[in-house]
């Protein structure tokens, strides 16, 4: 009985470990990425960017997280406190919890389970209450107001990147993250991008709405609405919130290179996978969210919802038809 | 296994209740949030793993979205819905105690009581499900598909009655726009010097 005990005692530890291993370099990416979309923005307009802490300001994120962390957090008047609370942890949850489906590479993950697709879309769809929650319990207009405007546009999104990746199960025949790259080996040739490439583009398009990043910020419209849902916070509580959108971009990106874009295999055959090659394409998509911030005006909010229901998803019916009337001729094999 | 069975089943059970009772109907809302996932547990505890993510995915993360949004912009007086509760209570007290009869007479029937789920290890539960909806059940799949489109469609149709009242702009419109249409130019002579006269 004893040994039982102790079996799932250092069973448990070796997850916590195993989360311990993903969570901390994901944290440190973020604080990274902050850093970079600072740096690759300014250059972009011809500024320096952050170089005053450290060599080329590469301590920045650092000093930015103690500064927030030691900064009073102020409750609202008449805002309802327990909510107020939660809202920032119910963001943040849901974008680390979908890292445990993710394959890294053949061997490395932590949950490889049958539905892994699945669970990734239901996390992500859970992470708007966060930002519902934090808009209401704020007692705030601006932040009430954010937080609808944001509310409504994941929702939209949700379907348009829902359907897309029924493109991808239909090419790979599984809902497993792991099956999925496996059916892209042998090379870019056999990449996902190619015979889905419009899905691609509208996951990208519909994956950039979802993380509420620009030209679809209009959740936190600096001009219009102040920040948006998490005007009323400060200190930790608002660094957490920005954690958790960085933490999804990468997610995000993470997917895209996962399905479309091969995941870690080697794009010529005469290179080895690696899990480096996971990290290069991941970085590459996200330096276009960084791009797309520096280039794009703000879209206006009913274009936003024209382009999800009426573009996209409508888009996204036809490509799959096309996939599924394809498969049943000889030219099945491009789908494969 | 039991420990978490009953774990998440008091936990489905009390935010249940808590759906009932609370005062706020946003709390309301988030307690049935939190039953939705009580249950999607219990179902991934049968190894139903689609149908609990399904439920996450679907009633989680859209339809009670979307509740939560017009619940939060309600302005419910509780005091006001409160009124004449005693007044009514005989008759709703009589209705409640009818049903309570009838569902314990429904549930008691040979049906409800062999219903101990084996989970099929031969294949993952999507499959499994896949399998049977298009095979054996295929045209009561296509039925409830067409009669939801319906009501999507008549939803839609509800909210476009009556004259347009939006500001909205045809972007079909807007890209047929030329230069032309907007912008004349017009060809001046510059000004002369001005002539001070007094």
């Amino acid at each position: 009985m004893t040994e039982g005990w102790f079996n799932i005692f250092t069973e448990a530890l070796w997850i916590l470990l195993k989360i311990a291993a993903i969570v901390l370099p994901l944290f440190l990416s973020v604080a990274y990425l902050t850093y970079f979309e600072r740096k690759v923005i300014g250059f972009m307009q011809s500024r320096i960017g952050p170089n005053r802490v450290g060599y080329f300001g590469l301590l920045q994120p650092i000093a930015d997280a103690f500064k927030l962390m030691f900064k009073e957090i102020i409750t609202p008047t008449e805002s309802s406190r327990l909510l107020f609370f939660i809202a920032p942890i119910l963001t943040i949850a849901p974008a680390f919890a979908a890292w445990a489906v993710i394959p890294f590479n053949a061997e490395l993950v932590l949950a490889d389970i049958n539905a892994g697709l699945l669970y990734v879309l239901a996390m992500t769809s859970v992470a708007v209450y966060g930002v519902i929650i934090a808009g209401w319990a704020s007692n705030s207009k601006y932040a009430f107001l954010g937080s609808l405007r944001s509310a409504a546009q994941i929702v939209s999104y949700e379907i348009a990147m829902g359907f897309t990746l029924v493109g991808v199960l239909m090419c790979a025949n599984s809902l497993n993250l792991g099956n999925i790259v496996a059916g892209q080996q042998g090379g870019m040739g056999q990449w996902y991008v190619w015979p889905l490439f419009p899905l691609f583009i509208i996951y990208f398009i519909s994956a950039v709405a979802e993380t509420n990043r620009a030209p679809f910020d209009v959740a936190e419209g600096e001009s219009e609405i102040v920040a948006g849902f998490h005007v009323e916070y400060s200190g930790m509580a608002f660094a957490v919130f920005f954690l958790a959108e960085y933490a999804n971009m990468i997610l995000v990106s993470m997917l895209a290179a996962l399905m479309f874009l091969g995941g870690w295999l080697s794009p010529v055959t005469f290179l080895p996978d690696s899990i480096l090659w996971l990290f290069a394409k991941v970085a590459f998509l996200l330096f276009f969210f960084l791009w797309f911030r520096a280039t794009f005006p703000r879209y206006r909010y009913d274009q936003i919802m024209r382009l999800g229901w009426k573009v996209f998803i409508p888009l996204t019916l036809v490509w799959i038809l096309f996939v599924g009337l394809m498969m049943q001729t000889p030219y099945k094999d491009m789908f494969h | 296994m039991d420990i978490i069975f009953y774990l998440f089943a008091s936990i489905l059970i009390l935010s249940s209740l808590k759906v009932i009772t609370s005062r706020n109907p946003v709390y309301s809302a988030l307690f049935l949030v939190l039953s939705f996932f009580s249950a999607g547990a219990i179902w991934l505890l049968l190894e139903a793993e689609f149908l609990a993510i399904a439920l996450v995915l679907v009633y989680v993360g859209a339809v009670m979205v979307l509740f939560l949004f017009v619940v939060m912009m309600l302005d419910i007086d509780l005091k006001k819905l409160k009124e004449g509760f005693w007044d009514y209570m005989p008759v709703a007290g009589l209705v409640a105690l009818i049903m309570f009869v009838e569902m314990i007479m429904v549930l008691n029937q040979d049906f409800f009581k062999t219903m101990q789920a084996t989970p099929n290890h031969s294949v993952s539960n999507t499959e499994a499900l896949g399998q049977v909806l298009y095979t054996d059940y295929v045209l009561p799949f296509e039925v409830a598909a067409i009669i939801l489109l319906v009501a999507i469609i008549a939803a839609i149709l509800l909210t476009l009655r009556g004259t347009k009242t939006h500001k909205g702009i045809d972007p079909a419109d807007q890209i047929k726009v030329r230069r032309d249409d907007r912008v004349r130019m017009v060809k001046m002579k510059s000004e002369t010097s001005i002539k001070r006269s007094r």
